[in-house]
C-alpha cells in the first residue's frame, strides 16, 4: 500500500522540478552543423553545472539549415562548418559574428589488400586519384612515394565520397580546388559537388562501410570518425614538403600556421596551411552569433561562450576534436567581448 | 405514391440531426473538425511544396523532367536520372519480389498446414515492422559485399552478354538497392495477396476439384485467374512503398545522378537525393529544385495509391458481384 501512495507523490515531486527549473532558466536555443554536435552536446550539457539560471538547447540540422534559422531569426545563434558567404550575410538586417569553437579535419582512408603501413601521398596524385585520372593501385606515381610499400597488381581503385551535402566534403574539395588548378576549374568547392567518379555513400558511416567492403578503395571522412574506428590513414605532404598523418595536433598546428594571415572576422579557409607540423586539410567550424544581442539573452550567451574558450577548450581533445591553438584564443576573446546589448 | 414515399424517407433523415442530445453535436461537431482539418493539411501541404518549388520550375520548365544534370555549384537541374533511378530500382523490384510474394501467399493460404502458415505469415509481416534504416545498413555492410563477391560474378559469366549485367562488380549499385526494396515490399505485397486469395469462395475451388483439377490447376484457374486485379492493386501498393523508399536506398545505390543501364552501376532516386541534399542544400535555386523533386515524389505517389486503390475497389465489387 505504501508503495502505490507513494507513486503519486514521486510524479508530482518530479513534475514540480522541471517545471520549477523550466521557469528559472535562460533559454537559449541553436542550431546547425552537426559535425561539432558531439563536442556542443557535452558542452551544454557541462555549462549547465556551471550556471544553471541558462539553459542552451542545440538542434543538429546541419550547416545550410543552422544559417537559414538563424537568418529566419528563429534562433538566437547558428552553427556552420563553412563560414557563411557574403551573399547570405547581406541577407541579414544586423552584422553577424563567426566565432571559431573547434576544427575540423578531413582524414583519407584507404583499403589496399595487404598494405599495413601508412601510405603517402602528394596533394597532386591525391586530387589526380579522385578525378579518377590514376585508376590502378600500383600507378607508378603512387608506387614512387611508396617505395617501401608493396602495392597490389591489377588492383582497380574505387573513389568513394560522400552523396550527402556536409561540411566535410567542403573542406575536402576546398583542399583540392587549392592545390589543383584543374580540380578548382572543373569542379570546385561546395558541401556537394559534381563528382567526376566514384560512389557515394551516406554519412561518415557510409563512407566507412564502402572502404571498409571494397577492396581498392579509397574515401574521405571526419577526422574524429577516422581517430574513433582507427582506420588507416594516409599521411598527405603538406605546403613544408612533410608527409603528415592527421592527428589532434597535427590539425590544431594547422590553425597555428596560418594564424598571421587569418582576416579579422576569422571567415578563412586554412586548409594547405603553413607549418612544419601542419595537417593541410583541416578548417574551424563556427558559431554564428549577432554583434547585437537583446540584454540578458546576449549576456549569458557571451559568458557561456568564454568559458566554451577556455575551460571548453580542454573537453575537446578526449572526444577526439582539435582545439584552437593557444595563440588565436585571446582573439576570439576579444571578438566575443566586442558583442554589446542593447 | 412516389411522394409518399419521399417524405417517409427523408423524416428520419432531418430528426437524426434534430434530435441529437447536445454532447452528440459537439463530438459531430469535433469529428467533423478532425476530418476536414486533415483536408486542409494535405491542400496545404501541396501549396507550400508548389510555391517553394516555383522558382525551380520557373527557370527550368519542363526542360527540369526531360534533362540530366543536376549540377549544385552550377545551379543548374535537371532530374531526368533522378526519375529514371526511382523506376528503375523499383521496377528491379518488383521483378523480384512480385513472384515470390505470390508464391509466399499461395503456399501459406492455399498448401500449408496451419501449424506452418500462422508463424511464417507472421514473420513475413515482421519484415514490415523493421526500420529502413537497418536495411539500409545490412544492405551496405553485408548485402553489397556478398552481391559483389559471389552474385555479380555469376551473373556477369551467365549473362555477361546482357547491358544489364556489364561493367566490374561493386557490391553497391541498381541491383543493391532494386534487392534491398524487394525484401522491403515483399510483405505488403504477400499480405494483400493473402487477403485477396482468402477472399475467393470455397465453392470455387470444389467446383474446380469437383472436375478433376488437380491441386495446381485449381489454384490456377480458380485462384490465380480470379484474382489478378487483386494482385495487381497489391502490387501497385507495393510500387507506392519502393518509390517512396528512401533511407535503405539512399545507403546502398551509390548516389551518382546518372543514367546507364546495367544494374551494376551507381545510380540516384527521387527519395534518395532529398535524404542526401535537403539539409545542406545553401542556394534559394538548389532548395527549390529539390522541392519540385519534391512535389513530383508526392504526384506520383498520390496517383499509384489512387490507381491502386481503384483497381483494388473493382476486384471488392466484382466479389460481391456487382459487377
Amino acid at each position: 500500500m505504501k508503495t502505490i501512495s507513494f507513486v503519486p507523490f514521486a510524479v508530482y515531486t518530479f513534475v514540480l522540478l522541471i517545471s520549477t527549473q523550466a521557469v528559472g532558466a535562460q533559454l537559449i536555443s541553436g542550431a546547425g552543423a552537426s559535425f561539432p554536435y558531439p563536442l556542443y552536446s557535452k558542452w551544454f550539457s557541462e555549462y549547465r553545472h556551471v550556471d544553471k539560471s541558462v539553459k542552451i538547447n542545440y538542434q543538429s540540422i546541419g550547416s545550410g539549415g543552422g544559417i537559414r534559422q538563424f537568418l529566419k531569426g528563429t534562433t538566437d545563434f547558428g552553427a556552420s562548418d563553412a563560414p557563411m558567404k557574403d551573399k547570405e550575410l547581406a541577407k541579414s538586417k544586423q552584422p553577424i559574428l563567426h566565432i571559431p569553437t573547434t576544427m575540423g579535419a578531413v582524414a583519407v582512408t584507404y583499403n589496399i589488400p595487404g598494405v599495413k603501413t601508412s601510405l603517402k601521398l602528394t596533394p597532386d596524385v591525391l586530387a589526380q586519384i579522385f578525378m579518377g585520372k590514376i585508376k590502378t593501385w600500383n600507378d607508378p606515381a603512387i608506387a614512387n612515394l611508396n617505395p617501401q610499400v608493396k602495392l597490389p597488381e591489377k588492383q582497380y581503385i574505387v573513389v568513394a565520397r560522400r552523396s550527402d551535402g556536409s561540411g566535410t566534403t567542403y573542406i575536402f574539395t576546398d583542399y583540392l580546388s587549392k592545390i589543383s588548378s584543374a580540380w578548382k576549374e572543373k569542379i570546385g568547392t561546395g558541401k556537394s559537388v559534381k563528382w567526376p567518379t566514384g560512389l557515394g555513400a551516406k554519412g561518415n558511416e557510409g563512407v566507412t562501410g564502402l572502404v571498409k567492403n571494397n577492396p581498392g578503395a579509397i574515401g574521405y571522412v571526419e577526422l574524429t570518425y577516422a581517430l574513433s574506428n582507427q582506420l588507416p590513414v594516409v599521411a598527405l605532404k603538406n605546403k613544408a614538403g612533410k608527409f603528415v598523418v592527421p592527428s589532434v595536433s597535427s590539425v590544431s598546428a594547422a590553425a597555428d600556421g596560418q594564424l598571421k594571415e587569418l582576416p579579422s572576422d576569422f571567415r578563412a579557409s586554412i586548409t594547405n596551411a603553413s607549418g612544419q607540423n601542419a595537417y593541410p586539410v583541416a578548417a574551424f567550424t563556427y558559431l554564428l552569433v549577432h554583434q547585437h544581442m537583446p540584454k540578458e539573452k546576449g549576456q549569458k550567451l557571451v559568458q557561456f561562450l568564454k568559458w566554451a574558450m577556455a575551460d571548453g577548450q580542454k573537453m575537446a581533445p578526449a572526444l577526439m576534436y582539435a582545439p584552437l591553438p593557444k595563440s588565436l584564443i585571446p582573439k576570439v576573446m576579444k571578438k566575443v567581448e566586442g558583442i554589446s546589448f542593447k | 405514391m412516389s411522394q409518399v414515399a419521399s417524405t417517409t424517407e427523408a423524416i428520419p433523415q432531418r430528426s437524426r440531426r434534430r434530435d441529437l442530445h447536445l454532447a452528440d453535436r459537439i463530438f459531430y461537431r469535433v469529428v467533423k473538425g478532425t476530418a476536414w482539418g486533415m483536408m486542409v493539411l494535405l491542400l496545404s501541404m501541396i501549396v507550400v511544396i508548389m510555391t517553394m518549388a516555383w522558382p525551380a520550375l520557373k527557370e527550368f520548365g519542363l526542360r527540369f523532367f526531360v534533362t540530366n544534370d543536376w549540377d549544385t555549384l552550377g545551379d543548374s537541374f535537371g532530374a531526368l536520372a533522378l526519375i529514371y533511378g526511382t523506376v528503375m530500382s523499383s521496377i528491379v523490384a518488383l521483378v523480384i519480389s512480385v513472384p515470390v510474394s505470390v508464391g509466399v501467399a499461395l503456399f501459406l493460404n492455399e498448401l500449408a498446414p496451419r501449424w506452418l502458415s500462422k508463424p511464417v505469415g507472421f514473420l513475413v509481416e515482421m519484415l514490415a515492422a523493421i526500420p529502413s534504416i537497418v536495411y539500409g545498413l545490412w544492405g551496405l555492410y553485408v548485402l553489397a559485399p556478398f552481391l559483389r563477391s559471389e552474385v555479380q560474378p555469376f551473373l556477369s559469366e551467365a549473362f555477361g552478354f546482357l547491358p544489364l549485367f556489364e561493367g566490374p562488380p561493386l557490391g553497391v549499385g541498381m541491383l543493391c538497392a532494386g534487392v534491398v526494396l524487394a525484401i522491403m515490399i515483399t510483405p505488403t505485397i504477400a499480405s494483400v495477396c493473402r487477403e485477396v486469395f482468402a477472399a475467393i469462395p470455397v465453392a470455387v475451388r470444389e467446383a474446380a476439384l469437383g472436375l478433376g483439377a488437380t491441386r495446381w490447376e485449381m489454384l490456377r484457374i480458380s485462384v490465380l485467374r480470379t484474382s489478378v486485379s487483386g494482385v495487381v492493386g497489391a502490387v501497385i501498393l507495393g510500387l507506392g512503398r519502393a518509390f517512396g523508399e528512401t533511407m535503405a536506398v539512399t545507403m546502398v545505390i551509390g548516389n551518382i545522378e546518372q543514367i546507364k543501364l546495367s544494374l551494376y552501376e551507381p545510380a540516384q532516386t527521387m527519395a534518395s537525393i532529398l535524404a542526401n541534399q535537403y539539409a545542406e542544400a545553401d542556394s534559394d535555386l538548389h532548395l527549390s529544385a529539390l522541392t519540385a523533386i519534391g512535389f513530383c515524389l508526392f504526384v506520383v505517389s498520390l496517383v499509384v495509391n489512387g490507381s491502386a486503390r481503384f483497381v483494388v475497389s473493382k476486384f471488392e465489387k466484382r466479389e460481391r458481384g456487382e459487377v
